[in-house]
């Protein structure tokens, strides 16, 4: 390789990428010496859509933010409508929410696993890994009938009740996933190819983590202690007895560790989600016109915090709707990692904070094209560049306010 | 002169290398299928790929240097030929041999990863050139333990034609247990060789997307496939020559079938290998090679002059 820079752009097609996303790398050699994100391929407008829909139509569209978490995102805007309108959901409703949701990280997560293994070449543990997530796919179309996309919300509680029959169905499921990632450990741990590829890859120390924002496991192998079904209960987590999974190696390696973890922890909510399940109703009726407010609601999605705003005006439409996706908070964090690593290294140190551009596209960043600047400017700066700009293409302001004030004046 | 275009084209050369290379393509996909609990592509699936390919346009880039990037494949394929007609197929003599063509045989292996460099590099693409130049380094790494490896029973039969070798391991049968650990070696590094797994760093997927081959299409990435190929089963074929060179008395009919089980048992420990390791960082490659790899193929050259000294 020449010891020249080169600059090698990463999408927004490329095989790594499953979305649309680009980065830009400066390498040196093999070596990375600095890299830019580029957001913004995927923005489908989804908050914007929100405002001219019903609440009811909203959950389904929040629920389409992404295809992995979809539950995380439904289940976290309905959290915020229904503290608006004060609803008080039924227990068994949110034992049912709970258990959808861990059934959800149990999905993600080994897919995770299966992408994490394609992008260093290991396509074995792709293969294994996706196949053991079918599990998973099959249990959660039983309960829900759906396998992504499950539409098991509604405002109030959720829209099918579990039935007797079905649960030696998913205890037995889980304990044959539970075998199986045991063995995924065991890969994990002794495998001499992957530990090298994985281990000292994508270093962030605590300190970075904390201060760059960084959230779910990709905070969680940094050693730092911060899950919000842990710090801020929502649902019936306040009930459950589970570990928060951290792990201080700060690398991609203790990032698949932490994951693993939380596998196991999820097989064991999951029986106790069960065993613990109370009678009774599963939803409440809810009005359709939400009376005015607003509100926050935290939830932790299998990437990390996941964060939606509601604003209500009394009307059935929301007035507001924020998403900010866990990938946002994290992809900070990957152009950080990336420094001083290697070429190689790419695909999973930005695998490895699982990263889910479509969900993550809302706000818009610009970059001046004569510059490469990012800053934002004011409004009065903006209109002088506007000027500036046109009066060197010979189109003068001046001249045309004349012109129009003198129009105005004859009229 | 017929028998001589029959040898070039027909058996042992083109047809029947190229059929014998989708078989065994065929072969390792299908396994590396089934260890990874997939069902795998049908039979012809690998000639499928080839006439699709080959019915589709042949793009050049607008700065690639056409006539190397035209030329590579097909002198990468050329030379994997030349190189499988000394080749013994089915007894302990080639259909070409001479003193020396060991040294022919694995000179001419190097060619092919040369064409890629050259045709990666010339294609002018940012992708390519990073494919390209990892091939290179890669070259330096694998070589110089698969040459020792070889050079270690060559050195016990005290020849360099791959014929006489055969010979004198039919003669001396417990001799090729003293290379078992060159074999492993051996192996190891034509997976280097064959850019697969562990080392398949320089066409990478994940990272610069098809590596050297980024740019081809059509035709000439059908004759490029092919000679990758045509490549795994001269690669097999040199290792079960030189470190499985038994049971060779049997006739031509027997000898013929044993060399096909031979190739096939080579193919199916690459499989193999591929599917339970990782793609290794080419810093970390470089490392293993010289590290541990290489001394292992001098202990091996060491221990078959002490063997030989002792058997004098």
């Amino acid at each position: 390789m020449p010891e020249r820079e080169v600059k090698l752009t990463i999408g927004p097609q490329h095989p790594m990428l499953k979305e649309p996303e680009s980065f830009l790398l400066t390498l040196r050699g093999e070596k990375i010496t600095d890299m830019t994100v580029r957001l913004g391929y995927n923005h489908r407008g989804i908050e914007k859509a929100c405002e001219g829909r019903t609440y009811i139509q909203d959950m389904y569209l929040v629920e389409r933010v992404c295809g992995i978490c979809s539950h995380s995102h439904s289940t976290c805007f309905i959290q915020a409508v229904e503290e608006i309108a004060g609803l008080q959901v039924p227990k068994r409703g949110l034992y049912i929410r709970t258990l959808i949701s861990e059934l959800e990280r149990i999905h993600s997560h080994l897919l995770w696993l299966g992408v994490a293994g394609h992008e260093i070449g290991f396509d074995t543990l792709l293969m294994y890994t996706w196949r053991d997530r079918e599990l998973v796919m099959d249990i959660l179309a039983l309960l829900t009938g759906n396998r992504v996309n499950y539409g098991m919300n509604t405002i109030g509680g959720v829209r099918r009740d579990i039935t007797a029959e079905q649960i030696p169905q998913i205890l037995s499921t889980i304990d044959t996933l539970e075998e199986r990632t045991k063995y995924y450990v065991q890969v994990g741990t002794q495998e001499i190819t992957l530990r090298e590829r994985l281990s000292g890859v994508g270093k962030l120390s605590k300190e970075d983590a904390i201060h760059l924002g960084a959230v779910g496991p990709t905070a969680r192998a940094s050693g730092v202690n911060r899950d919000v079904r842990h710090d801020d209960p929502y649902a019936v987590y306040g009930e459950l007895s589970f570990n928060v999974i951290t792990d201080d190696h700060s690398d991609v390696y203790g990032r698949t560790l932490v994951r693993l973890g939380e596998l196991m922890e999820a097989y064991k909510l999951v029986r106790q989600i069960l065993k613990q399940m109370p009678e009774g109703p599963i939803v409440v009726k809810a009005p359709r016109k939400i009376p005015a407010g607003q509100a926050i609601s935290r939830y932790e999605a299998p990437r990390g915090e996941d964060v939606h705003y509601v604003k209500a005006n009394g009307s059935d439409k929301p007035e507001r709707v924020k998403v900010r996706a866990p990938t946002l908070a994290n992809v900070q964090v990957v152009a950080h990692m990336l420094k001083d690593g290697y070429l190689a290294d790419t695909p999973i140190v930005i695998a490895a904070i699982d990263p889910c551009f479509s969900c993550t596209d809302r706000a818009i960043a610009t970059t001046n094209i004569d510059n490469g600047r990012t800053d934002r400017m004011d409004w009065p700066t903006l209109r002088t560049y506007g000027i500036d700009w046109y009066s060197k293409q010979g189109i003068d302001f001046a001249e045309l306010n004349r012109k129009l004030r003198t129009m105005r004046e004859s009229n | 002169m017929t028998e001589a275009l029959f040898n070039i084209f027909v058996f042992p050369g083109f047809l029947f290398v190229a059929a014998f290379g989708l078989t065994a393509e065929y072969i390792d996909r299908k396994l590396y299928a089934l260890m990874q609990n997939r069902v795998g592509p049908p039979w012809f699936q690998p000639l499928a790929d080839f006439i699709k390919l080959s019915a589709k346009e042949d793009v050049v880039p607008q700065n690639a240097d056409t006539l190397v990037f035209k030329m590579m494949p097909i002198i990468a394929m050329t030379s994997i030929l030349t190189a499988f007609l000394y080749m013994p197929m089915w007894g302990s003599k080639a259909l070409f041999a001479f003193k020396g063509d060991l040294v022919v045989v694995i000179y001419l292996l190097t060619v092919p990863t040369l064409t890629y460099f050259l045709g990666g590099w010339y294609s002018r693409s940012i992708y390519s050139m990073i494919g390209a130049a990892r091939s290179l380094t890669q070259l330096f790494a694998y070589e110089i333990p698969l040459f020792l490896s070889i050079l270690a029973p060559a050195m016990l039969a005290d020849t360099w034609s791959l014929s006489e070798m055969s010979v004198y391991f039919n003669t001396h049968p417990w001799a090729i247990l003293c290379n078992l650990l060159g074999f492993v070696i051996a192996i190891i590094a034509l997976l280097g060789k064959l850019e697969k797994v562990p080392f398949d760093i320089p066409e990478a997927e994940t990272e610069i997307v098809a590596g050297a081959f980024t740019e081809y299409s059509g035709r000439l990435l059908a004759i490029f496939r092919l000679a990758i190929d045509m490549e795994l089963v001269v690669g097999a074929s040199l290792l079960a020559a030189v470190f499985l060179p038994f049971g060779l008395n049997y006739g031509p009919a027997a000898g013929f079938a044993l060399y096909i089980v031979k190739v096939l048992f080579v193919i199916g420990l690459i499989s193999l290998a591929r599917t339970i390791v990782a793609r290794l960082r080419i810093d970390q490659m470089i490392n293993f090679c010289w590290k541990v790899i290489a001394p292992l193929a001098f202990l091996q050259f060491i221990a078959d002059l002490i063997i030989k000294g002792a058997t004098r």
